[in-house]
């Protein structure tokens, strides 16, 4: 069986409108516009409603992960929708090559789209494997800088507004901070700017110290940390907007960053050389990319620890927390990654922690349900809650299963923030406990 | 005072304590998904009798109460939190809970670092679980546990879920097992799924404590958790009641209770609901759609007392049904009966078919058809003329009404059927799998629950304005969205539509994998009893646009047809081989089961014996037990292979014993690795095949309940050879798999790849062992030699470079060797089948899937049916690379396209897939391996499997692709 399918050609890049699923948005929107710069035409997806995971379930295998019935969902919908010119419109989707089905989802895009009578559509594939060659979006110097950068910039705006929201006094500084900024930087990366070590030398401290300027209110809260299979950790449209669900609980979430994922991908063929075998470049390329993203790390992580903010750990460090719980050989989906980002978040104080997953995902198997008795004897602390995603995992029983994730994290804090534990106390103790009580109200 | 109210899946629950916490007045009652009426109704009680000016304390707790406590503004305590609360209160000194409620499982560890766990969104089945079994029984719950007391033996039920189990259940019931022992194997199911899905290795000791629901009222429950677990629980006093005190404890906001209750009314009246559109627009729409079916009408004549020309007789002995069908010469109907299965299908035939008899004295019986699940044991106990699988019963009853049909439905109590038809012969068929069985038993259940009649149920939801979404997946899930659904304020009504839209859509999506109408056809014919219901059938006709043909016996047409088909075979003037009346009058039927024993697999048969000295078998995975000879598994590769496997022993070496666990990729990779570790002077032991004795004992570890089963098993694996005093158990992590040249890489999928990883954090077995789960690649066998230096030398410093060089060599000589036997035995087998003119049945799966615990004897079940059965990896080097639709990079799976792709070149050669339940990577390749075997002309069957270890449903599909073979052979030969 062989699928024709159309190629993306060099001069689509004038005619067509590319469209790109949504699934980090603040780091998308950058991204989106760096290709903008590059001089394609571009639309970030916002679509969403039951409507998408219904076309998912319809074109493709109901037994497929839930990223896949979404991402496509959400294409298809959006085709459907009448808003493009279906001869000038393609796809753009990303592939990592790995050992799991995700390597697959543009191939399950294409038959979708050929099922579905979108058989003209190219779609291009987002890779640094050297997949679908004469196929795939050029990846030159200039662009990976940019793209790096993007993923920086991005990742520094998600971290700080999560870490300025809780507390703010006025309820949106930071999100109306994250958005000027937002604009400002999309403007940048257009026109070809603010993407070199020292443009960003400049602007994330700047960026990070507007931030610190938010008038706070400094309260303990339970502190969660999110990790899980890339698109459902990241994705509100995945993860029945988890992030906000949590904000609603009155936490401080961290979602460690996108660009963690990037430095995975990065490492990842080194040690693969290094446990099986390969040549010296094999073993060494990885190094390169690193170090190059390595300098970028230090100013980002020094933006946000000399404003008072929590910074990650640089990568050279997390891989080092994967000693005793899992091999950096396992790199099938997020995998030893998972695994290191939950061991960084309880150090972190982020011991309760959402690992999210599709339904049925197979890495995760491994490396996060796997992993989480391990992790449990490595620091007792942790406070860890699997949670599937699925078209009908009902929300309802997801959030269900969060609330007793957070029950525990609060009576924590409470215990930790109060000499006894709280639910010892009677009533009329409770009732003067100032901090308990603050602490247990967020419990009820 | 204080008030904690409760909103479970199934039951409200209420306590109103003093201020000395004292219990004044507590209440345990179902709300048949009432939840807000009921909520409602029991805080006003509360106000008015029990809580003086109806100010208190209120907070509310459970799985259905947290939405709703939000939208009224009342404290929520999640429940299993409240337990905690209430226990550490009320029974001190309690070292592990085990709280089973209507629809959740939770174990709280209170001891040694305090952990709360609670079942995922997949192992559903628990409260409301053992509530369908018992309907499925046709008992009480009460009567259940009664019952359950009285059991001699258990029978193996599935425990992942509740589906799985129903279709373990429902055969049992259909072969005659007793009441007893189906009741104790229920309980047991639900104790060993509580523990597989949420101990994860952790150890359930010390004073255990019993609450909830189901572990209250049944001692049966109690007992089985307390005979599994080695401890004796204790049910405590107000067992039901503890996550309604935890919240009244915990409550500490003044609420007027009258009030709360208002704006629950209020909330009541506000739809929030996603819906779909009405199915009918108004009367005049529903009447015009009566019209046009009432029109398909099979021909009727009447059957009177000295009716005495020859009559064909169809019996269709169904999963929740009988029915029985009278035709005469002309296929027309004479007589018809639908009755409920009343869990032994044998003692309603017989009282059908003696009123026939009575009633007419001059009967002429001119042949009997048996189909459906009980079609063998009604075949037996009547002598019945022919067995006809239902699939084909169906078809043939479908084409007498309408020639031209191309396309056929059938959604009955169990199962849903569909086939394809092109050029007068089946062409495909699809069958629900043992996940989806959301089929008449499905909205029955339903019904009941809501404390309706089916049939009533279905017409409620002909006229909803506003059907509810439901998704289209299964029971389980579907339960906690019927809950949502109606705290988000909807009618019943909109529900009973929206569960009949549901069950389309899981038929047109999940099932048949279809996009648009054209699809499935033209002509298509609907049938089942389901399609009695009107919904159901007009959901159908607007999800996919079509108008379709209801025969006005849709819910008899297995009969029908099995009547029909008897008709076709009878010679002119036949008289049927069925019990004449002076037999049928003096007909028994006597029932026990026994242990086979006559090989390991240790089969439960049951026996029937019948008044004539004739006894019905079932329960059997070989013919061993009824022709008493063994079998040879000449014809079966997946016996050969067994067979090689069995060959590697132990030889003592200098340097001690070493483990292999055979498991996942050891099914194939063993050869390699036994010599190589033989070659390295180890002793090499390795784990035997799986059995569920070996997968209970590893239970208890599993992190992950949705990991596949064959993954699953390893953990039994290890458990087996950490008692055997090995000095090291080795099972490495395998990123890669050998590269055969297949396809664009040639990865292991990642469970597969990595399983060791989890064996190694969740298994305290291998504290003590040497564990070496180390990556290693063989698919670079010069870097193979340094690597494997380097890690063995960590363990074994003595080990030299040279003798690594030599077992490899060896090792890697072993394995070609292993895989040309593997090659020349299919060669044989392939040639003797076609000397001897036997169909040849691929049946392509992974190397695991040989265990004999994997695949339930598929295989050997295959051979019964006078096929040969070869494997994927005997022939996939037959082909060169080809292009695939898919990213073609896993080694197993490379194989399994490339032997679709030589199918479709070999005539009389047929592939049967093999798919583990959860194993997503078939999502893929199930699809391709479809797509590659249908351009050739080949048809596609799919055998999901898991922890289930009933064939029925294998049965009929094998069965329903070997007739659609014939039947392509028979017109091919009438072409020629």
């Amino acid at each position: 069986m062989e699928l024709n399918y159309p190629v993306f050609t060099e001069d689509m890049k004038k005619t067509h409108t590319i469209l790109i699923p949504n699934m980090a948005p603040v780091q998308f929107r950058i991204l989106a516009a760096a290709m903008e710069h590059k001089g394609y035409k571009v639309e970030l997806l916002g679509n969403c409603g039951s409507q998408v995971s219904e076309l998912g379930l319809k074109y493709v295998h109901n037994d497929t992960c839930y990223p896949a019935l979404l991402v496509i969902g959400q294409f298809l919908d959006a085709l459907n929708s009448g808003r493009y010119d279906l001869d000038h419109t393609a796809l753009i989707i990303t592939q990592t090559g790995g050992g799991c089905r995700a390597s697959n989802y543009i191939f399950l895009l294409r038959k979708a789209l050929e099922k579905a009578g979108y058989g003209q559509i190219p779609v291009l594939s987002l890779n640094f494997s050297g997949l679908e060659k004469g196929n795939s979006l050029p990846m030159d110097l200039t662009f990976m800088r940019m793209a790096l950068a993007a993923i920086y910039y991005g990742d520094l705006l998600v971290t700080l507004k999560a870490q300025t929201a809780p507390y703010e006094t006025h309820p949106g500084d930071a999100l109306a901070l994250q958005e000027k900024w937002l604009d400002d930087i999309c403007g940048w990366v257009r026109e070809g700017r603010g993407f070199s070590q020292h443009e960003m030398k400049t602007a994330m401290p700047q960026i990070a110290a507007e931030f610190a300027a938010i008038p706070v209110h400094r309260v303990p809260k339970v502190k969660v940390g999110v990790v899980g299979e890339i698109y459902v950790k990241y994705s509100p449209l995945g993860n029945n907007d988890l992030e906000e669900f949590l904000a609603t609980q009155d936490c401080e979430v961290n979602l460690p960053g996108l660009m963690g994922f990037v430095q995975y991908c990065a490492y990842n063929p080194g040690e693969t050389a290094r446990l099986y075998g390969g040549s010296f470049l094999e073993k060494h390329v990885s190094d390169l990319i690193l170090g190059y993203i390595g300098t970028m790390e230090k100013v980002i992580i020094k933006a946000l620890k000399d404003n008072g903010y929590h910074a990650p750990l640089p990568f050279s460090e997390l891989t080092k927390l994967t000693e005793g719980l899992i091999s950096k050989g396992d790199k099938m989906g997020e995998g030893w990654l998972l695994t290191a980002e939950m061991a960084e978040l309880i150090r972190a104080g982020y011991e309760n922690i959402i690992c999210a997953q599709p339904f049925g995902c197979l890495p995760n198997h491994i490396c996060g349900k796997g992993m989480i008795n391990k992790l449990r004897e490595l620091y007792p602390e942790a406070n860890i809650t699997p949670i599937d995603y699925d078209p009908s995992a009902t929300r309802v029983n997801q959030e269900n299963r969060i609330k007793l994730m957070l029950a525990v994290g609060r009576e924590r804090l409470a215990e930790r923030t109060a000499p006894a534990p709280a639910e010892e106390r009677t009533a009329a103790e409770r009732k003067t406990a100032a901090p308990a009580k603050a602490a247990r109200a967020a419990v009820l | 005072m204080k008030v904690g109210l409760d909103v479970g899946s199934t039951t409200i629950k209420c306590v109103v304590l003093d201020d000395a916490d004292n219990i004044i007045y507590s209440t345990y009652e179902r709300h048949f998904s009432h939840i807000l009426e009921k909520s409602e109704e029991l805080l006003r009680r509360v106000a008015e009798r029990y809580v003086p000016g109806g100010q208190a304390e209120l907070a509310i707790s459970g799985s259905a109460g947290m939405g709703m406590a939000e939208s009224v503004e009342v404290p929520f305590v999640q429940e299993v939190f409240a337990t905690r609360v209430a226990a550490n209160r009320l029974a001190a000194g309690t070292d592990c809970i085990i709280e089973l409620g209507g629809e959740d499982a939770k174990i709280l560890f209170l001891t040694g670092g305090t952990e709360v766990r609670m079942n995922g969104s997949c192992a559903g089945g628990t409260g409301a679980f053992i509530d369908q079994m018992a309907t499925l029984l046709k008992m009480s719950a009460d009567d259940m546990d009664a019952a359950a007391q009285k059991a001699e033996k258990t029978y193996t039920i599935a425990s992942r879920c509740g589906v799985f189990a129903k279709s373990d259940v429902q055969p049992l019931i259909n072969q005659g097992a007793k009441a007893e022992d189906i009741s104790a194997s229920i309980y047991q199911a639900v104790v060993n799924q509580t523990i597989a899905g949420l101990a994860q290795g952790r150890p359930i000791q010390g004073n255990v404590l019993y609450l909830g629901g189901p572990l209250t009222f049944s001692k049966c429950l109690r007992d089985s958790f307390d005979r599994t677990l080695g401890v004796t629980g204790t049910c405590p006093e107000n067992s039901l009641l503890f996550v309604a005190m935890g919240a009244a404890f915990y409550s500490d906001q003044v609420f007027d209770l009258e009030e709360v209750a208002d704006r629950l009314q209020h909330r009541g009246a506000s739809e929030t609901y996603r819906s779909q559109p009405a199915l009918f627009k108004d009367q005049e729409e529903y009447e015009a759609f009566r019209a046009r079916h009432a029109k398909a009408a099979v021909p009727r004549v009447p059957f009177g007392a000295d009716y005495a020309a020859p009559v064909h007789i169809g019996i269709d002995s169904g999963s929740t049904t009988v029915k029985m069908a009278v035709i005469d010469e002309e296929a027309r109907l004479l007589f018809t009966d639908y009755r409920p299965n009343l869990g032994n299908p044998v003692p309603l035939i017989r009282e059908v078919l003696q009123t026939l008899y009575d009633q007419h004295p001059a009967l002429h019986v001119a042949s009997v058809t048996t189909t459906g699940y009980g079609e063998d044991l009604a075949k037996n106990a009547f002598h019945a003329d022919y067995g006809v699988v239902e699939t084909v019963a169906h078809f043939t009853a479908a084409r007498h009404f309408l020639p031209n049909v191309d396309f056929i439905i059938d959604i009955g109590g169990q199962d849903m059927k569909c086939f394809k038809i092109e050029d007068g012969a089946i062409s495909n068929i699809f069958l629900n799998e043992a996940c989806s069985s959301g089929c008449g038993s499905f909205l029955q259940t339903f019904a009941q629950a809501l404390g309706y009649d089916v049939k009533e149920f279905a017409k409620l939801g002909l006229f909803a304005d506003r059907p509810v979404d439901l998704g289209s997946r299964c029971t389980v899930f579907m339960n906690s969205s019927v809950k949502q659904a109606q705290k988000d304020g909807a009618t019943i009504e909109n529900i009973s539509a929206g569960l009949s839209i549901s069950v389309v859509k899981n038929a047109i999506y999940k099932v048949i994998r279809a996009a648009s109408p054209e699809e499935l056809g033209r002509n298509i014919v609907v049938q089942g009893g389901t399609f009695y219901n009107e919904a159901v059938l007009r959901a159908f006709e607007k999800e996919m646009g079509v108008e379709v043909i209801r025969p006005d016996i849709a819910g008899l047409m297995g009969a029908y047809g099995a009547a029909l088909y008897g008709m076709g075979r009878a010679a002119h003037g036949q008289t049927s081989t069925l019990l004449d009346r002076d037999a049928l009058a003096n007909f028994r039927q006597e029932t026990r089961s026994e242990v086979c024993g006559r090989c390991g697999n240790n089969c439960q048969l049951t026996i029937n014996t019948f008044a004539d000295g004739g006894t019905f078998i079932s329960g059997n995975r070989c013919d061993r037990p009824v022709t008493g000879r063994e079998d040879t598994g000449e014809r079966n590769l997946y016996a050969y292979k067994r067979k090689l496997i069995l060959s590697y022993k132990p030889v003592p070496g200098k340097r001690g014993k070493i483990g292999l666990p055979l498991c996942l990729n050891f099914w194939e990779l063993l050869p390699f690795w036994h010599t190589f570790f033989t070659k390295l002077g180890f002793a090499v032991y390795h784990s035997p095949f799986s059995s569920r004795d070996l997968y209970l004992k590893g239970q208890g570890t599993i992190p992950s309940d949705t990991a596949c089963f064959p993954a699953k098993l390893a953990h039994g694996h290890i458990h087996f050879l950490s008692k055997l005093g090995l000095d090291a158990i080795f099972y490495p992590c395998m990123t890669y798999n050998i590269d055969e040249g297949l396809g664009q890489n040639n990865y292991n999928c990642p469970v597969v790849a990595y399983y060791p990883e989890v064996i190694a954090g969740n298994c305290p077995e291998i504290k003590d062992t040497k564990f070496i789960y180390d990556y290693v690649g063989i698919h670079r066998p010069k870097d193979f030699n340094k690597k494997i230096f380097a890690i063995l030398r960590r363990y074994f410093p003595d080990i030299s470079k040279k003798e690594i060089q030599q077992a490899a060599d060896a090792a890697y000589a072993e394995y070609a060797n292993h895989m040309a036997l593997i090659r020349k035995e299919g060669a044989r087998i392939i040639d003797q089948a076609r000397a001897e003119g036997r169909r040849i049945i691929v049946l392509a799966g992974r190397p695991y899937h040989v265990d004999p615990e994997v695949n339930h004897g598929i295989d050997t079940l295959i051979t019964r049916f006078g096929a040969a059965v070869v494997t994927e990896d005997s022939i996939s080097d037959r082909v060169e690379k080809f292009p695939t639709t898919v990213l073609n990079q896993w080694t197993y799976h490379s194989r399994l396209y490339a032997a679709a792709k030589y199918c479709c070149s070999q005539p009389d050669m047929d592939l049967v897939h093999l798919v583990s339940f959860g194993c997503g990577v078939d999502a893929i390749t199930s699809d391709e391996t479809r797509e590659i075997l249908q351009a050739g002309g080949k048809l596609y069957t799919q055998l999901k499997i898991d922890e289930i270890t009933n064939l029925g449903a294998v049965r009929i599909r094998l069965r329903s692709l070997f007739a659609a073979l014939d039947e392509q052979d028979e017109k091919n030969a009438r072409e020629v």
